[in-house]
């Protein structure tokens, strides 16, 4: 019996092997995948068309970064959950994501297990 | 921090990217000063540069075949021009995010750039000395090279 995919997901990362490598790690049965963006700008276009309830962010991206788009959906939807998958390891960019309204903090790189760990708690919080 | 603590962040950097993402070590060789020539430039290269406390450029730079066969490794198949630059991409990424980390606000880290061709040239200060690390994988060998004055 199929699980019911009550977990709408949207990707969102510039490098195109991340977007693929999150879209195949994940392996949430609830969570169903309904968008990849590669910038902050087409993530709010896409954001509009998918409504996610979750949300993979990348930090360091052309157009429109991700601190500026999390702020930014989270205006939009309060409820939204959002894991911030970054390189960027230090205390300070991890604390300006979490205030700008992120729920969660990834370092790349990152194993197929410590993504599912995040999504699982990000689900949970 | 001296000197070898720096490159000790951006070594760790890079063996911890083929521990996690490709899950497969890699091995550090003996690393050297680049002295009268430029150090070997691969057909891929990721590369930082770093301003204030110091100023330089660390790079990553591997060959095609190196790259490829991590994107394997990565469950990846699409082994196009575009998918070597993320990856070699993503490892700079990586330096970038271990220096922001351990270096603090002393230095300022550019956004990892890409270039792609052995033949290219990386620009550097006349005043610094190249020290290239050699990182070893499979049958494949790449550069690390730090570069700051």
């Amino acid at each position: 019996m199929n699980a019911v995919r009550q977990h709408r997901l949207m990707i969102v990362d510039d490098s195109n092997i991340m977007r693929r490598k999150i879209e195949r790690s994940q392996d949430i049965p609830q969570v169903e995948i309904v968008g990849l963006a590669g910038n902050g700008r087409e993530a709010l276009e896409l954001h509009e068309q998918t409504r996610p309830t979750l949300v993979t962010m990348d930090l360091t991206m052309p157009e429109m970064d991700g601190i500026e788009c999390v702020e930014q959906l989270v205006g939009r939807d309060p409820d939204i959950r959002i894991l911030v998958i970054s390189a960027l390891a230090d205390k300070a960019t991890a604390i300006e994501a979490l205030e700008k309204g992120a729920s969660g903090f990834l370092c790349k790189p990152f194993t197929e297990r410590q993504l599912n760990d995040a999504l699982v708690k990000l689900i949970e919080s | 921090m001296s000197l070898q603590g720096e490159i000790g962040t951006f070594v760790a950097a890079v063996l911890n990217y083929f521990d996690t993402a490709v899950q497969q070590p890699a091995v550090v060789g003996t690393p050297y000063l680049a002295l009268g020539k430029a150090p070997e430039v691969f057909d891929y290269t990721g590369m930082i540069r770093i301003s204030g406390k110091r100023k330089g450029v660390v790079y990553f730079t591997a060959p095609k075949g190196m790259l490829s066969v991590m994107l394997m490794r990565m469950q990846e198949t699409d082994m196009s021009d575009a998918n070597l630059r993320d990856l070699v991409g993503e490892v700079a990424n990586t330096l970038s995010g271990n220096a922001r980390r351990d270096f603090g606000r002393n230095f300022i880290i550019s956004t990892p750039s890409v270039v792609a061709g052995s033949s290219t040239t990386i620009g550097y200060s006349p005043d610094t000395r190249p020290i290239v690390v050699p990182i070893d994988w499979r049958a494949y060998h790449a550069n690390l090279v730090v570069c700051l004055n």
